[in-house]
């Protein structure tokens, strides 16, 4: 371990917010830490010091919505060995992907005074629709110490322990009580993957769906429920629209409540 | 099954002013007191300091995913049926650090040394409760190889019982021959009764420690009234309980039933999400997860609660063998009713229904097992279903 050369680490940021990135430097105390086991070679949010390609990981946020960064994160994943995509933007197309539910032109000629300025793709697309990746960090921010344990377990040759079960494991575990049974909150959990420590659900909220899709979603009975406790179909569709509309089995189900 | 009172055993008399005392000799003995108690919207157990802390005057409602709480015309203490957790958190809990160890000039310096567990005493433990303690006892220390954090948490524990006056809608102890009174598996067993502005504690002494603590308690002998005043609540109890399940030909009709098309049916509903799992008193499945930090120096290996109804559970070289929802749910239920009792010779389930709130579909395990039951697989279709 010790003789083993330092792995370079890139972070490239896609359509997105930054925030993702941020849970990086958000690691404060662990930073120095990831600093010492990694060089840190391309984080313009960090350093402007940029070393090239290429690079043993590369952390990719957000979400393709331009034939530019189309190109460009093939260029990414050619200089990658291992691609980990990091935050929903990246991973189910990000809170931006609600435009591809209607049609981009009628936005474009609202928010821009010269629309003929700007060159856009119609729909905002997860990475893995254009490249391979390795691994996913779900999260609307992604959870820090999710990141540590990726990158401790890349170092250490081990398994990554990232569970794709529902939230509702991780709630019960933590002794929460479910706020959907006992109070009748319309919540995600049974659908959402685990991972932010079912935070909402902890603090007397229903999920959100921040993590996105667990890993077998029945979201159709999910909405059944979700009717039974008084919620209009209009309500349903915009619960499964936030920050991962494009998750395959929630834009399935809200279009289905659609029609 | 117990809906009366041990005839032949003394039964003694608590007076609820005088409750407080059994909290003061408990702890002056060392242990920790766990039992019921409010917190968000429910009857939870966590450590108490005192009676004051005690659901006084609460009461649930609970149906298929639904649970409420209501408030008694009375004090009662323990006036409401099972909650939302069960005890098994204490005894094997859901994050368990195994080891840790550290890498030195020598080599890995392994620290299994944790700190020894609380004694507990567990205030509130219902008949069902009790019986999934058995179960978990069987699991963890009956075998070949003791758990021994389990052995740890579990040798010193005392148990005072309550017998249940009240029955929530999803119970079906009856039918799973444990419940709705303690037969035993307790060191004392409190039986509530409030008679007008009567209060008191009908007590039946299971243990010699028992013995002891009541002995330091105000106490005095039972009355043939007072006897009578607690048989009738228990057999009330035992009445008000409607979910029934035919357990006699149960595992024969299940094991039967592996190509059943209920199974298909029942996972269109299921959501996968674990609960009923998390909430069951004798779901006993863990994971072991590896942790580093980042320089490899430390490492940490952790036991952590798993569910049957997740994909890596049953992930062999490659894939998972239960990958369909239907795979999963049948797991559960077949393991519960029918190979529970091949691996320890007794149901694995104690009938305490809380699979039945907790489940977000309000899916109803006895509803599942009825049908099958009364809907079962010729033996000539099973291939072909
Ligand atoms: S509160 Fe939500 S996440 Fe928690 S158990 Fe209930 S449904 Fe699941
Ligand atoms: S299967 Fe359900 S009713 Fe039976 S012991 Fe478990 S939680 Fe209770
Ligand atoms: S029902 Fe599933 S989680 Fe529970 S003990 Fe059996 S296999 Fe384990
Ligand atoms: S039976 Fe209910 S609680 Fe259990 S996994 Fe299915 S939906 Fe979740």
């Amino acid at each position: 371990m010790a003789a083993r050369k330092k792995p370079k680490l890139a972070v490239w940021k896609f359509a997105s917010c930054d925030g993702c990135q941020l849970s990086l430097l958000d690691c404060e105390d662990e930073l120095l830490e990831v600093a010492g086991v990694i060089e840190i070679a391309n984080f313009p949010e960090a350093s402007r010091a940029v070393k090239r390609g290429p690079y043993d990981i590369s952390l990719v946020e957000g979400s393709i919505t331009t034939p530019h960064d189309a190109m460009r994160i093939q260029k990414v994943r050619r200089m990658s060995k291992l691609l980990i995509t990091i935050g929903a933007c990246a991973t189910g197309g990000g809170i931006q992907a609600l435009r591809n539910f209607k049609d981009i032109k009628d936005f474009v000629s609202i928010v821009y005074a010269r629309p003929d300025y700007i060159e856009t793709l119609t729909k905002s697309t997860p990475i893995d629709d254009h490249v391979f990746v390795d691994c996913e960090l779900r999260g609307c921010p992604i959870n820090k110490y999710q990141l540590l344990e990726v990158i401790s377990a890349l170092l250490n040759d081990r398994k990554p322990n990232i569970p794709k079960y529902s939230v509702c494991m991780e709630c019960k575990q933590k002794g929460n009580v479910c706020v959907m049974v006992s109070k009748g909150i319309p919540c995600l959990g049974p659908v959402t993957q685990v991972g932010c420590d079912a935070l909402c659900p902890s603090y007397q909220r229903g999920c959100f769906g921040c993590f996105g899709p667990m890993e077998t979603p029945n979201t159709i009975s999910m909405s059944e429920r979700f009717g039974e406790l008084g919620i209009k179909a209009d309500d349903i569709i915009r619960t499964y629209r936030t920050y991962n509309s494009y998750s395959e089995s929630f834009r399935r189900e809200s279009e289905a409540y659609e029609r | 099954m117990n809906s009366n009172l041990n005839a032949n055993k003394d039964l003694h008399i608590v007076r609820r002013e005088d409750l407080p005392q059994l909290f003061n000799i408990l702890i002056k003995d060392g242990h920790q007191i766990v039992g019921p108690t409010l917190r968000d919207g429910a009857i939870v157990l966590d450590v108490l300091e005192g009676v004051a802390e005690l659901p006084l005057g609460w009461t649930d409602e609970q149906d298929k995913a639904r649970y409420r709480l209501v408030k008694r015309k009375d004090e009662a203490l323990f006036g409401y049926s099972c909650g939302p957790q069960t005890w098994k958190k204490f005894l094997f809990p859901p994050d368990h650090i195994l080891f840790k160890a550290d890498k030195t000039r020598h080599g890995w310096r392994i620290d299994a040394g944790e700190n020894a567990p609380p004694k507990f005493a567990f205030l509130g433990m219902r008949a069902c409760d009790i019986h999934a303690l058995t179960e978990l006892d069987k699991v963890f220390i009956a075998g070949e190889y003791q758990d021994s954090a389990y052995l740890e948490r579990r040798e010193n524990i005392f148990i005072i019982s309550i017998n249940c006056s009240v029955v929530g809608n999803n119970c079906f102890c009856t039918s799973m021959g444990s419940g709705p009174g303690a037969a035993s598996g307790y060191d004392l067993a409190l039986t509530e009764i409030i008679d007008g502005d009567l209060h008191y504690y009908l007590i039946e002494v299971g243990s010699e420690k028992g013995e002891e603590v009541l002995g330091e308690i105000k106490h005095r002998t039972a009355s043939q009234e007072e006897i009578r005043k607690g048989n009738e609540l228990l057999t009330a109890a035992a009445q008000a309980i409607s979910l029934k399940v035919d357990t006699e030909k149960l595992p024969k009709i299940l094991k039967k039933s592996v190509e059943h098309p209920r199974w298909k049916e029942i996972a269109s509903r299921c959501l996968t999400c674990g609960n009923c799992t998390m909430v069951c008193p004798t779901c006993f499945c863990s994971t072991v997860q590896d942790y580093t930090d980042l320089r490899g120096s430390q490492a940490s290996r952790l036991r952590k609660w798993d569910s049957c109804f997740n994909i890596e559970y049953s992930y062999i070289h490659g894939g998972s063998v239960r990958y369909s929802s239907e795979a999963r749910y049948r797991q559960w239920m077949m393991h519960k009713f029918a190979s529970w009792i091949d691996q320890f010779g007794s149901f694995g389930c104690v009938g305490c229904g809380r699979c039945i709130t907790w489940c977000p579909a309000g899916i109803d395990v006895t509803e599942e097992l009825r049908f099958f039951c009364q809907n079962p697989l010729l033996d000539t279709t099973a291939k072909s279903a």
